[in-house]
């Protein structure tokens, strides 16, 4: 039988306000444990929540981007349930009235196809704190500077049907998220994590099939990997006559498999209500517009304007436009040596190869835009051949300046000068009878050769389309 | 001196009668003598009361004394206290020392009042009698044999047995007003909102209210004028600008439109309860009100909405008692689990633990709607039927109680009927508005209290209201000492 | 309507309290005293009215996103049962 996979995910993205959501200690990442953590967020008794106007903002923020109706007046509730790193017994969350109502996302495929992926919701609510399962004499330590830190969770609809559509998703997501500027994004530190839901179903069928619910996904090559192989699971179990379990299962990416979380075998039971501590938070169409006002262009209008504006080509401008640093980057590329399509082939060509192999971001690029930019121009302007501009780069790389200062120590100029170049073609003219012969002949490819011979000579110094005119001119007389 | 009123007193200290050091002593005397049996405090605060009463004769010498200046007082033990033990009344905070103030403490610190202690109460303020209290039941110092009422029963026995000036108290379903009627003395429940809640341990959020025990109207306002106003910790707390509640206190009650509600003068309530109410009422004619008849016709579901959303909200407000951070955790837990079980059965109090489970119950899968859902349309009936009123008349008045205080372990028996003890205050708590108990008359030597209801925020007239009955009659100043 | 001792046992779960056999007797006993109280509640017909959680239509202040508090653990941990390390600590937590 041929399978379908159905997925949508919950993802939570930690907001980078300076302070909680309900109160006003720190959100650092990295302090000492509990020292971001104060009489609110230890839930000490008496202590109340006030909503961070920067969080709401954020939340706004996000939801206009993905064109989602934005909730005039929300409601945060209470979810019960015991754990140690939830110290007032319940998760300020939201539930029937999130902040963010029903938006989509499209994504974009290798392929160069889209899709478009409906997103159910997105509400505001409460980080927990961590528990540390390191041995203290058999016990657990608890660290609560996570808790009270606001989070967005993002709900999609179970509109993927493949790991890829997953991927895409979550990529997507991110880069909105660091466009908007609303979170750092790093999926490493737990600033943005994934769940998954995933069932399967025959093909060219309709009803659901029972759902796992995938947790600690914390990178996009794990999510691609837990989505199959818990699809592979659920396949093999319901081939061999079985059925799924509605349940929770963890990620091992050592291992690469799911597992049961036993801890959440027991049914629960949330017990929801209105948070009694907060009143309806009412915003009008003045703060929606304001909070408008203050959007970024966004990945896909992006895209499409480096297609129109620089002439890129579509794969070229999603690539360059899907992570805000690189588009900045390379708008500022272009901004220096005003060539488009040089710039995109520099940034996703040799830039990118260097940032990959260095595993560093491109704001962390040892090359600048400005410098970069400044090497592309002396291509550009005849200054260098783009192969010794690769030389250049790679001092560049090394630390040893910018273009111009390469170019002048290294005496890696250009041989514009045309009584040198002739003179040069002249030598290689006289020294290769043979060959000049054979082009007589008709053989004209044996150019090739003679331009080798002449930029070997100059020591890649000599213009190319210089050398080849007077090559022409001289072997055809 | 310590039978003085507050604003008696007050006056005294201005004058230079007697020092806050000598008053604060004299009360430190008599909390001494009585407290072992009267149980009203918890905690006693004996240095640092005379370390404050110290500053605040200083500051008095220097003319730096405002109204409140040397005024001894005592706090509910719900008000988080910096550096003196907070416990509700529960085992679960017996060893509970906040490292921070309430608000209202916080204000009445700054307005140089003296700290005598901490009153005793109901557990987590789930009682009408004080008799849930970990640390005790209180007596009724009319009648040591009798509840005080609850749940802040301790500050009104403090108050009524002449063990400080004043009190504060919380109100969630009538545990300002009941005990106050039980004792003889005035107690104000301000509109939900007037009193910040920070730093005050949760019971039921939406309802929770701080307030004041008193001997008089006035001194209730003086109180007020420390306690009321916008808290930017307190999303709840209102941005409604607070009044100086003292300044239209005497004014005249010429043309004062007075409701009866129907359904608060019918079946079970005491029948010399009732003709006393009804003498009082007909003291605020011969002051110039007019009185008409009203109808609260959802009043009788008032008791069964709050006891699903009282439990409801105190179900999760509990669940931070969880013995990880602070407080009470039970011995040797062998696993989280057991920490958790056994750490709130043994902190915990029967009644306490009963309402989490009432409220757990409500709150569930499959009875959301039925119940929680239910009562919050039940409450909107209910506020509806004020605001109906409130078009016709301008305060709403009957008994607090339908009797006075009762023996201690009498209604132990049934939950519901010690439920049933709030059936005239609950409404006003699911409404939110002001209410006040004061003395209006007494049965066989025991103090019956009139509740006067007014609408939202307006604190003046129902001190005003109250004030001039007390300038009429002398029921006030009926005192057990 | 009252409620049977199974009841009793699944919400004292959920709560996290332990009940001895005696008390969850007596518990579903009061509990069903006190749902019948709750009950009247139901003679009500109120299919057209809003539920109202807050007694007044007051809105949610906004708190400025600035920082504070300051650490305060080694005061804040003094009322602590058992910390190490900065850490509470708990019985082991099993995922």
């Amino acid at each position: 039988m041929e399978w379908e996979t159905v997925i949508g995910l919950e993802v939570h993205v930690q907001l980078s306000t300076a302070s909680k959501l309900f109160s006003g200690t720190s959100t650092e990442y990295g302090a000492q444990p509990n020292t971001q953590a104060s009489i609110y967020d230890l839930a000490m008794p008496g202590t109340l929540p006030v909503l961070n106007t920067e969080a709401l903002r954020m939340a706004v923020k996000f939801g206009l981007s993905i064109g989602a109706e934005i909730g005039k007046k929300s409601v945060f509730d209470r979810k019960n349930y015991f754990y140690p790193d939830l110290p007032k017994g319940y998760q300020t969350s939201q539930l029937d009235y999130p902040t963010v109502g029903k938006g989509e996302l499209v994504i974009n495929m290798e392929d160069g196809s889209q899709r478009t992926i409906g997103v159910t919701r997105a509400h505001m609510e409460e980080d927990a704190g961590k528990s540390l399962h390191e041995d203290f004499h058999g016990k657990s330590g608890i660290d609560l500077n996570r808790a009270g830190t606001p989070l967005l969770e993002i709900v999609s609809e179970p509109d993927m049907r493949n790991a890829k559509e997953a991927v895409a998703y979550l990529k997507k997501l991110h880069s909105i998220i660091l466009y908007l500027g609303i979170s750092d994004g790093e999926m490493s530190q737990g600033s943005m994590r994934c769940d998954a839901n995933v069932s399967v179903r025959p093909k060219g069928t309709t009803k659901l099939g029972n759902r796992t619910e995938i947790k600690n996904i914390n990178s996009f090559r794990f999510v691609e990997k837990a989505i199959n192989i818990e699809v592979e699971r659920q396949i093999d179990i319901i081939e061999d006559g079985g059925k799924i379990e509605q349940e929770t299962r963890l990620y091992d990416a050592d291992k690469n498999e799911t597992r049961s979380m036993r801890s959440k075998e027991v049914a629960n039971d949330y017990r929801y209500f209105p948070e009694p501590d907060l009143l309806p938070i009412v915003i009008d169409d003045a703060y929606i517009e304001t909070v408008r006002a203050t959007l970024p262009e966004l990945p896909d209008v992006k895209k499409q304007r480096f297609q129109d504006q620089y002439g890129l080509s579509e794969y070229d401008a999603m690539v360059l436009s899907s992570d805000l640093a690189s588009a900045n980057y390379f708008e500022a590329v272009v901004d220096t040596c005003d060539d488009a399509k040089l710039s995109a082939n520099w940034v996703m060509g040799d830039l990118q190869a260097y940032l990959n192999k260095e595993e560093i971001s491109i704001v962390n690029s040892i090359v600048s835009a400005k410098v970069l930019g400044g090497l592309i121009k002396r291509i550009t302007d005849n200054t260098i051949s783009s192969k010794i501009a690769k030389t250049v780069f790679e001092a560049m790389l090394a630390g040893e300046g910018d273009a111009d200062s390469i170019i002048e120590s290294k005496g890696l100029k250009q041989v514009t000068d045309t009584g040198a170049i002739e003179k040069m073609v002249d030598d290689v003219i006289t020294a290769n009878p043979d060959q000049v012969q054979q082009f007589k002949e008709g053989k004209e490819q044996v150019i090739g050769f003679f331009v080798g011979q002449i930029m070997k000579a100059s020591q890649g110094k000599a213009n190319p389309g210089q050398v080849n005119k007077m090559l022409k001119e001289k072997l055809s007389k | 001196m310590i039978n003085l009123g507050l604003a008696q007193i007050s006056r005294a200290l201005g004058s230079g009668e007697f020092s806050s050091v000598e008053l604060t002593q004299k009360y430190l005397q008599e909390i001494a003598k009585q407290n072992s049996d009267l149980n009203a405090y918890i905690t006693v605060c004996d240095e640092l009361a005379l370390s404050q009463a110290q500053a605040a004769d200083e500051a008095r010498s220097q003319g730096n004394a405002g109204p409140m200046t040397g005024i001894p007082i005592a706090h509910k033990d719900l008000f988080c206290t910096q550096g003196i033990r907070t416990s509700c009344g529960s085992k679960m905070l017996d060893n509970f020392i906040a490292p921070y103030n309430a608000t209202v403490v916080e204000n009445f610190i700054n307005a140089g009042t003296v700290t005598l202690g901490k009153t005793n109460m109901d557990e987590f303020a789930m009682g009408s009698s004080n008799e849930t209290s970990f640390y005790g039941p209180v007596k009724n110092p009319w009648n040591r044999d009798l509840v005080p009422g609850g749940s802040s029963g301790g500050s009104a026995a403090a108050v009524s047995g002449r063990l400080c000036a004043g009190a504060t108290a919380t109100d969630t379903g009538g545990s300002i007003r009941q005990p106050a009627s039980f004792t003889g003395i005035t107690g104000l429940k301000p509109t939900y909102g007037r009193v910040s809640r920070w730093g005050m341990v949760a019971f039921a959020s939406s309802l929770d209210q701080a307030g004041t025990m008193t001997q008089t109207a006035e001194d209730a306002a003086m109180m007020l004028n420390v306690m009321a106003g916008v808290d930017p910790k307190d999303s709840t707390s209102s941005d409604r600008p607070a009044e100086d509640y003292t300044a239209d206190i005497d004014k005249p009650l010429t043309g004062l439109k007075i409701g009866l509600p129907v359904q608060h003068f019918s079946e079970g309530l005491d029948a010399t309860v009732e003709q006393c109410i009804r003498d009082a009422v007909a003291e605020f004619e011969k002051l110039g009100a007019t009185v008409k008849e009203i109808s609260l016709p959802n009043s009788h579901l008032s008791v069964s909405a709050y006891y699903v959303i009282a439990p409801a909200e105190a179900s999760a407000n509990l669940s931070r008692y969880d013995g990880v951070r602070y407080g009470y955790r039970c011995e040797n837990p062998v696993n989280l689990e057991d920490m958790y079980k056994r750490t709130r059965s043994e902190g915990f109090g029967t009644e306490v633990k009963r309402r989490i489970m009432v409220g757990t119950y409500a709150l569930s899968a499959g009875y959301y709607d039925a119940y929680y859902i239910k009562a919050q349309k039940i409450r909107r009936l209910i506020k509806n039927d004020f605001e109906k009123a409130f078009q016709e008349v301008d305060v709403i008045m009957g008994p607090t109680s339908p009797h006075t205080a009762f023996a201690i372990g009498s209604k132990n028996d049934d939950p519901v009927t010690m439920y049933l003890e709030d059936i005239y205050t609950i409404a006003v708590n699911l409404a939110g508005l002001p209410g006040i108990s004061i003395p209006a008359g007494l049965l066989n030597g025991l103090p019956i209290g009139l509740q006067i209801v007014g609408k939202d925020f307006a604190e003046s007239q129902l001190l005003n209201v109250a004030h001039k009955f007390q300038q009429a009659t002398d029921w006030h100043e009926k005192s057990p000492v | 309507m009252s409620i049977e001792l199974g009841d009793v046992e699944n919400i004292a779960h959920l709560a996290r309290l332990h009940l001895s056999n005696e008390e969850k007797q007596e518990a579903a006993g009061s509990i069903s005293n006190i749902l019948a109280l709750i009950d009247q509640m139901q003679s009500v017909d109120t299919d057209n009215v809003e539920p109202l959680a807050h007694a007044f239509d007051a809105v949610q202040r906004l708190r400025e996103d600035v920082v504070t508090e300051s650490n305060q653990r080694d005061e804040l941990q003094k009322i602590a049962p058992e910390t190490e390390e900065g850490l509470y600590l708990v019985p082991k937590v099993i995922e």
